[in-house]
């Protein structure tokens, strides 16, 4: 009963795929595979910004949005059709080519990196050799869309809320890369796939995943701290912060447009959780041995639902950071603790399984990661504090 | 004639040299950048062409997305004097031009008229990530660590050279 | 006309453009932007040359292009921080206009 539920989806496009002449066949199995992964995304879009509102609402102790349908579940509609109809107001002085483009530079590039996700057993899209840095590579292509809509909206504004998010975004992209590093030097490979089937199997009850070992829940806590910065989400979102700088780099986008950009923001976010489960977190595989009855793309969307719930959790405690506390984090914090993790991944890859290398790679990370807590606290100092208008 | 790689390339290549010259004649400096880019990413989709997926996403990561973007923050660090239309050629542009025409037409005729670029293409090589890496950690380790060395003093040069100098009061 | 001269013949014509673009502009930048182009070009030939040449188990042109995309990288990060020094002290990036030490 499992296995066939498993395949299902994959049996499906191949029943699909051969109702096809023989030519046309891998054309077809190819637009199937984009148009169910665009599809499944979308919804998870609508899906993602109902849950955002209504877990930030009750965290925030009030109701979200409860009009629209049963406990407003048909909010992502109406937002839609507003979306859809309202006017789109391009300023006289913009940059007319360059200001349509942007949107389009940002959602493109987001939905080809979903492109080298395992959702499933077999259920990859596109099974690259290099699928990790493919992700990389068109996820630095979305900077140069945050840029256009600054640049071309030919707004104070918007152009200073633009270099904001490109710096803060080229910050974080490099302990965000070293920090998928230490997966993929444990795995071996750059194939997303091979990443996940080296977390197969379980000793007893404990799965093989890379989170649960001290080097990959340090590089897992490493990468989604990354990620958030990288989509731009609060804590990290003083550039599109909504009460400073009003919505920042796309303040003068309205109607389909920003709509666009709203979606490429929660995609991109979708596609750094999926390739955090995929790194850390053992991709499709499930949890406990006695649970691999649930089929696998199931157990990849639960993953993917639980980070998002983490994402909303953190988005409504957490203050926003400032821009040079921001700059701070991720250069004399994150940079340190990313390369300290590489190296204690490659000290547990060459000491013997037991007891000695948990307690020491534990050490190795938690060691400096209380000391460059203090360090950069007390601004320098680890001497104790002096007062110099006391006593 | 005109096969199916054949025809990806030709609409490739177009990409690639319109985004060329257009960031080579546009008067607007942003629009130049873009256009560059819009040029390095053709010649990434060119390089996934020949099978060098490696090169190819390195491409995209390292020159859209890192250098692009410095040219970028460079051209809008250094705008001060806009407004007055300037011109965009140099006092010697035409022996600019006449000498790149002249490097291209000897280009073009060794290539059209050597004997050793006339072979076809072989089947494509197997490469993947895990053969380079061992090729870098083996016979090319060395320019490795060079390349290290000489990022680094890059980083420090280029942060030492665009520094504010601090005025002693 | 092989593919391997329809490459080859691409990244001359690259060449060229970015080669006239960094004799024939007057900012600094778009220099700079030519000079990128004639380095790109330079790898499409080492790429090109490595897929349809002899050897290409050894990935020596890929290993080539590698190196040559990070060494470009250095050079364009030192190449527009003298550009942004050179713009703090005479205030342009003309290039007809900084030439105080023309003889």
């Amino acid at each position: 009963m499992a296995e066939p539920l498993d395949q299902i989806f994959v049996t499906l496009k191949r029943l699909l795929v051969q109702l096809a002449p023989v030519g046309w066949q891998p054309f077809l199995a190819a637009i199937i595979s984009v148009a169910a992964v665009i599809a499944t995304f979308a919804a998870l879009f609508a899906l993602a910004t109902v849950l955002e509102r209504k877990g930030l609402g009750r965290i925030q102790n009030r109701y979200g949005p409860n009009r629209v349908g049963p406990f407003g579940f048909l909010q992502p509609v109406a937002d839609g059709l507003k979306a859809l109809t309202k006017e789109d107001v391009v300023p006289r002085a913009a940059d007319q080519l360059v200001h349509f483009l942007a949107p389009l530079v940002l959602v493109v590039p987001v939905f080809l990196s979903l492109a080298v996700l395992p959702m499933g057993r077999n259920m990859v899209p596109v099974d690259l050799d290099g699928g990790v840095l493919f992700f990389f590579a068109v996820g630095a292509a979305t900077e140069l869309s945050v840029f256009m809509a600054g640049w071309s909206s030919r707004n104070k504004y918007s152009l200073l809320g633009a270099m904001r998010a490109i710096a803060q975004m080229i910050s974080y992209e490099v302990p965000l890369i070293l920090s998928a590093l230490a997966a993929i030097m444990m795995a071996g490979s750059l194939s997303t796939v091979k990443i996940v089937e080296a977390q197969a199997g379980y000793t007893g009850w404990l799965p093989h995943w890379y989170a649960l070992t001290p080097w990959g829940f340090a590089g897992l806590l490493l990468f989604l701290i990354g990620a958030t910065a990288e989509s731009n989400r609060s804590p990290f979102d003083l550039p599109e912060g909504e009460s400073e700088i009003i919505a920042g780099y796309y303040v003068e986008y309205s109607g389909f447009k920003f709509a666009l950009f709203f979606l490429g923001e929660y995609i991109g976010m979708f596609a750094a959780s999926g390739l955090a489960i995929t790194l850390f977190l053992g991709g499709w595989h499930a949890p406990l041995p006695f649970l691999e009855w649930f089929p696998s793309w199931g157990w990849f969307f639960a993953k993917l639902l639980g980070l998002l719930a983490l994402f909303i959790w953190v988005r409504g405690t957490l203050p926003r950071l400032r821009m040079d506390q921001l700059m701070n984090f991720a250069w004399k914090f994150m940079l340190p603790m990313t390369l300290i993790n590489i190296l204690v991944t490659g000290a547990w890859r060459f000491m013997g399984a037991g007891a000695a290398r948990w307690v020491v790679c534990s050490l190795l990370i938690l060691v400096p990661y209380v000391l460059l807590g203090r360090v950069l606290r007390a601004g320098g100092q680890v001497a104790p504090r002096v007062y110099r208008y006391g006593e | 004639m005109v096969n199916e790689p054949m025809a990806t390339l030709i609409v490739l290549a177009s990409l690639t040299l319109a985004g060329a010259l257009a960031a080579m004649w546009l008067r607007n400096l942003v629009h130049c950048a873009l256009a560059l880019a819009v040029s390095l990413a053709g010649l990434a989709a060119v390089y996934l062409q020949l099978d060098a997926q490696f090169v190819g996403f390195a491409q995209l990561l390292v020159y859209v997305g890192a250098v692009a973007i410095l040219i970028v923050f460079a051209i809008l660090l250094t705008r001060g004097s806009e407004p007055h239309p300037q011109p965009i050629l140099s006092s010697t542009w035409l022996v600019g031009a006449g000498v790149a025409v002249a490097v291209f037409a000897v280009f073009a005729w060794g290539i059209l008229s050597s004997k050793a670029v006339k072979q076809e293409a072989a089947p494509a090589p197997a490469t993947t990530v895990a053969q380079l890496g061992n090729q870098l950690m083996t016979h090319y380790i060395l320019p490795l660590e060079v390349l290290g060395l000489l990022l680094t003093s890059a980083l420090i040069g280029a942060v030492l050279i665009a520094m504010q100098e601090r005025r002693p009061r | 006309m092989t593919s391997l001269q329809a490459y080859l013949l691409l990244s001359a014509l690259l060449f060229a453009i970015g080669l006239a673009g960094a004799l024939a502009r007057r900012n600094a930048i778009i220099v700079l932007i030519g000079i990128e182009l004639m380095l790109n070009a330079a790898n499409l030939n080492f790429i090109a040359f490595w897929r349809f040449g002899p050897n290409p188990e050894a990935l020596t042109g890929v290993l080539f292009a590698i190196f040559s995309i990070g060494i470009a990288a250095a050079e364009a990060a030192v190449g527009l921080a003298l550009v942004i020094s050179i713009y703090r002290h005479q205030k342009t990036t003309d290039l007809g206009q900084v030439d105080s030490l023309k003889g």
